[in-house]
């Protein structure tokens, strides 16, 4: 077995290179525009993994402050910004919070017949400015602001690196359990605005942007307008400084959050099965020896 | 079934008079706890077992999902949300069913691989062979629609990108292929009548791969098991009763595998998976890139390799219909590489073969790719149908052990009453 083991080890080794010279000047050819994604570091990545409560709550305060302007969340509820695992507000805070949200709720029909609109409660979606994408293309020059509540999870989890680094990337993703592509990419988009290169041939009403596919994105710099300022209207306040790289990267976690609610319990429950199957495997291997001993 | 005698021997009442008219706890037994298995598997040889458990594992968690899932174009991607945020442990059950075809096909391939590197598939094993060729087929209809049920972007254009695929028949008898998509489609385009009939093949699929599982276990039974060796059973010290060795084993083959799920599961849900199939489907937009899953991607480079349409839809049939010409290909007289110096290299030739083809399939189909694939493709084909052949009858395999117990004790062992209760099992 072992001796199988570290064959068959040997053998992806001499596959790994054997691709590397084969494939790497196809992809070299291929990536032409700047498209960078870094990785980074998150509170939630990993086999320990788990939300930061106050980065989830700066980050709404970001959502709110400014993306809601544009974009829905509408798959998330209100009561799920009270729950454990997440930004974990007081409740009394977001019944407020949810009865004072500019983008009421369609009900009805009432006694007459007729829909009317209400505030939200607390068991109600967040919703957009637009009520359809019609509404949303009209107001925005014809492009349309997604709604979020998946979008982390909506945007590649791989690395785009070449192929032998590819593979050592995958190979540490792997290892590591770390699938935050999407809560990267999010980041490097709303830190990704540059005056666009010489050369470069801006559409009308489009901003350069290194993340984007393509360079060229409909949404504005919009964390550029000075910094959400995170110690408004609180007591006393002792998180980090806010900037518009605190602000994309609280905010990516609160997306993180929105596009992958149970992630706190799935980790907590992960590794307890994780351990669980680890001592069993190694009572089984070491009952199994006891038991063939005899027969070697 | 193989011949040993069965030592069943019913404790109760009831096991007495359920035995007397109808046996099925003496067919467990002879089956499952006498049964005699080479002493010398290894661990791929727990694949077997892993399997049985993928697909118990898929039909539970399947059950479970179809209580809380929509079948419909309008809800049927809403309903896969809601499972993942609303629903007690829904992310866990749905989690445990996205990752857990992928961990069938990884342990499909495997148990596939060794039964070739073993010749598993050589005489008397040739319907044991084909029998599991139908059930990578019948694997690759279930996922290939159950892929469709979330309808985000990716399930939408995969199906059709797929259902296509059959219009290419239209250069046979003009109008066949196209009657045949749109009936696959139930009207003219992917819609939600697509997605309902996918639902209820995708339920009734895994139930037909049951029923070939135990014709495969069945035929298993009937010839025995091969082994390292690829040596017949012939005297009582070459074999262990199933119970409690193979199945001890095969526990810990099952719980290191378990490992591997569980990592998936919990950590890394989404890694196998693709980005845009969290975005709804959408006739409208079609996505730059339309991948399958990993486990389709050797054949989806065999299908692009080729030129023509029609011939990349006959090749990427035959790649996994070739599989079961296997026991007639072979010439070789030993079953297991581990006797076949020179075979040995061109199975390994092989395995890397339909690595860089599962590559090549994850990338666009243009430019170098497209050749590479082309040459992988070719040899992918001449393994079967000049490599096994002509080795077969050129190759001198090196001098087999003389039977499982010298394979396992080495030469002499096991002959005669001298080799003393070590090597005879059966005087427990
Ligand atoms: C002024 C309106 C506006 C505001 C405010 C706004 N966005 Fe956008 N956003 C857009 C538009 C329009 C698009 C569509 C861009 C396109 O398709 O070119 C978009 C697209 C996006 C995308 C998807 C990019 C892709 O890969 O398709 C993300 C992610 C995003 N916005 C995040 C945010 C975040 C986070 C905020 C708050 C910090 C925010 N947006 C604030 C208008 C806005
Ligand atoms: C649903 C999927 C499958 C299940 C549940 C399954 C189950 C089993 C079991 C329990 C065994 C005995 C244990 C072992 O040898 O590992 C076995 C043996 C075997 N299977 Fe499968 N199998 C499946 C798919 C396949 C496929 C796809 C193939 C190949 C095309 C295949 C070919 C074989 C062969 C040749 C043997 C005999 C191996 C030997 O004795 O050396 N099986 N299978």
């Amino acid at each position: 077995m072992t001796k199988t083991l570290t064959k068959s080890l040997g053998f992806a080794a001499a596959v790994a290179l054997a691709g590397a010279v084969v494939v790497t000047p196809a992809i070299s050819a291929e990536s032409g525009g700047e498209h960078h994604i870094a990785h980074q570091q998150w509170s939630f990545a990993g086999f320990f993994g788990h939300y930061d409560k106050d980065q989830l709550q700066r980050g709404f305060r970001v959502y709110k402050d400014v993306c809601a302007a544009c974009h829905g969340l509408s798959r998330v509820a209100f009561r799920n910004l009270v729950e454990n695992g997440g930004p974990e507000f007081p409740e009394e805070s977001v019944k407020a919070l949810a009865a004072e949200w500019p983008n009421q709720i369609t009900d009805g029909p009432d006694d007459e017949g007729k829909m009317f609109q209400r505030p939200a409660k607390l068991s109600d979606r967040i919703l957009g400015p637009y009520k359809n994408e019609k509404e949303a293309r009209a107001a925005q020059n014809g492009a349309l602001p997604p709604d979020l509540s998946l979008m982390t999870r909506a945007r590649n989890t791989h690395n785009e690196a070449a192929w032998p680094m590819h593979i050592l990337l995958m190979a540490r993703d792997i290892a590591t359990g770390y699938q935050e592509g999407g809560a990267n990419y999010v980041y490097a988009l709303l830190t990704g605005y540059h005056e666009a290169p010489a050369g470069f041939k801006l559409a009308d009403g489009m901003n350069y942007n290194v993340a984007f596919p393509g360079n060229q994105v409909a949404m504005p710099n919009v964390l550029d307008g000075g910094p959400v300022n995170y110690a408004d209207g609180q007591e006393k306040y002792e998180g980090p400084k806010a900037s518009q790289e605190q602000n994309a990267r609280d905010v990516s976690a609160f997306l993180s959050w929105a596009a992958d609610t149970s992630l706190n319990e799935r980790k907590r429950i992960g590794w307890q099965v994780m351990l669980y199957l680890l001592i069993t495997t190694i009572l089984l291997f070491v009952a199994k020896k006891r038991l063939w001993a005899k027969f070697h | 079934m193989s011949s040993h005698e069965s030592n069943y021997k019913p404790t109760s009442r009831f096991g007495k008079w359920l035995d007397d008219r109808l046996p099925v706890g003496r067919l467990m037994h002879g089956q499952f706890v006498d049964f005699p298995t080479p002493r010398n598997l290894n661990y791929w040889w727990t694949f077997g077992g892993i399997l049985t458990f993928c697909l118990v594992a898929q039909l539970v968690t399947g059950i479970v999902l179809a209580m809380h899932y929509q079948p419909s174009a309008a809800e049927a991607f809403n309903s896969v949300d809601h499972i993942r945020r609303d629903v007690n442990y829904g992310w866990m059950i749905q989690a445990m069913h996205a990752t857990g075809s992928s961990m069938f096909f990884l342990a499909a391939y495997i148990h596939l691989f060794r039964g070739l590197y073993y010749g598993s598939y050589k005489a008397p094993r040739e319907i044991l062979w084909i029998l599991g060729v139908f059930i990578i087929l019948a694997m690759m209809a279930t996922a290939f629609m159950g892929y469709s049920l979330p309808w985000g972007q990716m399930s939408f254009w995969a199906v059709t990108v797929i259902t296509n695929l059959f219009s290419s028949l239209d250069s046979i008898i003009p109008g066949v292929g196209t009657a045949i998509v749109q009936w696959l489609w139930g009207g003219y385009s992917v819609s939600g009548s697509t997605l309902n009939r996918f639902f209820a093949l995708h339920y009734l699929l895994p139930f037909v791969i049951v029923g070939l599982v135990a014709l495969h276990i069945w035929a298993l039974h009937v010839v025995g098991q091969n082994n390292p060796a690829g040596l017949d059973i012939k005297t009582k010290s070459d074999s262990v009763p199933m119970y409690p060795y193979a199945v001890a084993k095969d526990a810990v083959g099952l719980f290191a595998f378990l490992l591997v799920f569980a990592w998936f599961v919990f950590f890394l849900p989404d890694y196998l998976g693709h980005a845009d199939n969290f975005i709804e489907a959408n006739p409208l937009v079609t996505p730059p890139h339309i991948v399958p899953e990993w486990y389709f991607l050797p054949y989806y480079a065999i299908l692009r390799a080729v030129p023509s349409k029609l011939g990349g839809v006959i090749l990427m049939f035959a790649s996994i219909a070739i599989l079961a010409f296997a026991p007639w290909l072979d010439t070789a007289r030993v079953r297991s590489s581990k006797y076949r110096p020179i075979y040995k290299w061109f199975f390994w030739l092989f395995v890397f073969t339909c690595l860089a083809l599962g590559y090549l399939g994850a990338k666009p189909a243009e430019g170098s790719y497209v050749a590479w694939a082309r040459v992988f493709t070719a040899y992918y084909f001449l393994h079967f149908i000049v490599v096994m052949p002509i080795l077969g009858l050129i190759e001198t395999p090196k001098k087999l052990p003389g039977s499982i117990t010298e394979d396992v004790l080495g030469p002499g062992a096991g002959k005669g009453a001298t080799a003393g209760a070590a090597a005879a099992p059966e005087t427990r």
